[in-house]
């Protein structure tokens, strides 16, 4: 065990893959000599050479598409994206040819395509995005959210072996504001599982991502009131983990749903739809959702903190739940 | 352009015949699917090479044991070339069980992975195979295998950005890749003229840094020779090349489509270039006589007969059969609501 970062963490996983499997290799724009905007790759163009850690173009299409190409041929490759919004700038040869080729015609297309995904540091409408419902809709791809060091790693070697396209949403927030103990081998955590991260009567939240943090802080928050929250972290966004979902709606029968992506045709509406049609008698309070308004990212920091959820935010939807 | 004597030279009689042979079995089995066409026994549309079946065939067979390749729509030449069925095409075309992608996608819309040469699939959307089949050939190398991709694209599909990103990184790259653009002269009704303000898509190559060649793409010979020449400098790791084939589609888009915009003058201006034609009296010139010729016509046509009646004889695919496989292994849910589902257990059904 040692203290990592969420950074370090996916930075130790993929060393560790490449290091395992020659097949593994990453490509994407200054991931060699600079190591990474983010500096997620520091250090790999000396480890592994520039066959494996390759600098690209600005060319997000390209990149994405010799990824798929390259993975049709056998290797295992990691594209990733400088920041996760301009996964909009390859977005045709993800959903057309990525999350399409093995139902078609049978070829297993086992990338990663990563990068640093959410709100909270003041980038602005393009460097801010949750674009994880652009890809919801789009049956062949897996779309992994984690909300911890441990995950991150675990979630990010899975990632890595599976045989499908994965889009692996990190969490730029949380990239050096959390540490934990994080195990120093291999280990995978796996694709498709949600975890109960905090267990509760009350209330359960659903949630993923940097909001996992903000609803256990309201959940800590209520607690002195006397309300106990479930917090349902889902880790995995495609494919959603059912059961688990449907588990803590009827264990406590008040469902709130917390996400960072806009509210409307949000992951939400997915899982509160998933709940009304297979738990609807255990149900004692309409479903809520705590998402942010539907616009754009706002820049400025006043409007970006009136646009995200918090834990504030979090609590009262709780209060008014738990109440119902 | 180089003194050096042309490489197709070097073709062997049979070989010369293997030509023939391909460029006929392309035009029958494309004439054999608008028969089908006619008959409604196609599912969706055709999309003929007709004028065009040199590029598909001369190209396609100056590859190697191994060589990756993927077509476009008017490259179903190639997939004979490289070991594709008629069986298989006539089945893509009429969306049955037997069908290599068991019905899931159309035409020409099928691959394969396989040490002999492999074909990943096309899509629909243009340019998109160009980086695809880079990152395939970089692929290789970093597995030191020497293997060269082939793919095409039409003067319409210059346009994307897709050619853009991929051409450029291959060239970045060095990678072993051969881009054949097929201009001939429309993209559905649009003219060159409206698609780019410099149609001499061979100056492309010197844009992007790769080398560049413009040839007949009527002149089966001229086709094989440059594409020759591009895959064996691709495979001593010099890079890509970007052949422009001067060619003309000498029917509409699809078999909808009358062409009533391309003007009639253009047409018969081409009619009499037909490269089956132009092949024709090449090989009459060069020794080979119109019994021989003759011979391989029938072979042709006896081959469709047979593959036609067993792809007629496959079955569509049962309805439920599209659920798997969108992931390794899966099984989708097939839709049914949950409500539906608790009606039918109570009425145990």
């Amino acid at each position: 065990m040692a203290v990592l970062t969420y950074l370090e963490a996916i930075r130790q996983a993929m060393e560790q893959e490449m290091t395992r499997d020659p097949r593994v290799f990453i490509l994407g724009e200054d991931v060699g000599t600079y190591g990474g905007a983010f500096r997620v790759t520091q250090g790999f163009l000396e480890k592994f050479g520039p066959e494996r850690v390759v600098d690209t173009p600005i060319s997000e299409t390209g990149l994405i598409g010799a990824a798929i190409g390259a993975s049709l041929f056998g290797m295992r490759p990691i594209a990733e994206l400088q920041f996760i919004d301009f996964i909009a700038c390859g977005f045709n040869q993800i959903v057309n040819y990525a999350a399409k080729s093995r139902y078609r015609w049978g070829g297993g297309v086992p990338i990663v395509i990563r990068g640093p995904s959410g709100a909270g540091v003041h980038g602005g409408p393009f460097h801010s995005q949750s674009p994880e419902s652009y890809f919801m809709n789009v049956p062949g791809l897996k779309i992994v959210v984690p909300a911890t060091p441990t995950d991150a790693k675990g979630l990010m070697i899975a990632a890595i072996r599976d045989p499908d396209p994965v889009i692996f949403l990190e969490h730029k927030f949380l990239y050096r504001r959390l540490k934990e103990d994080v195990p120093e081998d291999d280990y995978t955590t796996p694709i498709g599982e949600a975890r109960v991260v905090r267990a509760g009567e009350d209330v359960s939240i659903i949630t993923y991502g940097a909001m996992v943090h903000s609803s256990l802080e309201a959940a800590e928050a209520v607690s002195k009131e006397g309300v106990s929250v479930e917090v349902l972290d889902l880790r995995t966004l495609l494919p959603m983990d059912r059961a688990r979902i449907l588990a803590t709606a009827k264990k406590t029968g008040r469902v709130l749903i917390v996400h960072e992506a806009t509210k409307t045709g949000g992951p939400g509406g997915e899982i509160a739809a998933l709940i009304a049609e297979h738990a609807f008698l255990d149900l004692d309070a309409p479903i809520v959702r705590v998402a942010p308004p539907d616009t754009p990212v706002p820049y400025s920091p006043p409007l970006e903190e009136f646009f995200l959820p918090n834990a504030t935010k979090i609590a009262e939807a709780i209060r008014a739940l738990a109440g119902f | 352009m180089t003194l050096e004597k042309p490489l197709s030279d070097r073709l062997t009689r049979g070989q010369r015949l293997e030509l023939y042979y391909f460029l006929k079995l392309n035009r029958g089995l494309e004439e054999k699917l608008s028969n089908l066409y006619r008959q409604g026994k196609v599912v969706g549309g055709l999309y003929r090479s007709l004028g065009q079946e040199a590029c598909s065939v001369g190209s396609a067979y100056a590859l190697e044991r191994g060589d990756i390749f993927t077509p476009l729509i008017r490259n179903l030449g190639a997939i004979l070339v490289r070991g594709g069925s008629p069986h298989d095409i006539f089945c893509q075309y009429m969306a049955k069980a037997e069908s290599p992608t068991r019905g899931r996608d159309l035409n020409v819309h099928f691959g394969w992975l396989s040490p002999e040469g492999s074909m990943p699939s096309v899509i629909s959307m243009l340019g998109d195979m160009i980086p695809i089949l880079t990152g395939a050939v970089m692929a290789e190398r970093m597995n030191g295998r020497r293997t060269v991709a082939l793919t095409w694209i039409g003067d319409g599909g210059t346009s994307t950005g897709a050619f853009h990103e991929g051409l450029n990184f291959a060239c970045v790259q060095k990678a072993p890749l051969v881009l054949i653009v097929e201009n001939n002269g429309w993209a559905y009704s649009t003219p060159t003229s409206r698609q780019t303000a410099n149609p001499q898509f061979v100056d492309r190559a010197k844009a992007y840094g790769c080398f560049g060649e413009q040839v007949d793409g009527n002149d089966i010979l001229a086709v094989y020779d440059a594409t020759r020449r591009a895959v064996q400098r691709a495979r001593q790791g010099l890079g890509p090349t970007l052949i422009e084939a001067l060619t003309m589609r000498m029917k509409g888009h699809a078999e909808h489509d009358d062409m009533k915009y391309v003007p009639q003058e253009q047409v018969d201006r081409w009619a009499p270039r037909d490269p089956i034609l132009l092949y024709e009296n090449f090989l009459l010139a060069d020794g080979v006589t119109a019994a021989d010729l003759q011979e391989i016509a029938g072979r042709v046509d006896e081959e469709l007969i047979t593959e036609l009646a067993s792809a007629e004889a496959s079955p569509m695919p049962p309805g439920g059969s599209g659920l798997t496989d969108v992931y390794f292994g899966s099984t989708a849910e097939d839709g049914t609501p949950e409500i539906v589902r608790q009606v039918r257990k109570a009425a145990g059904r």
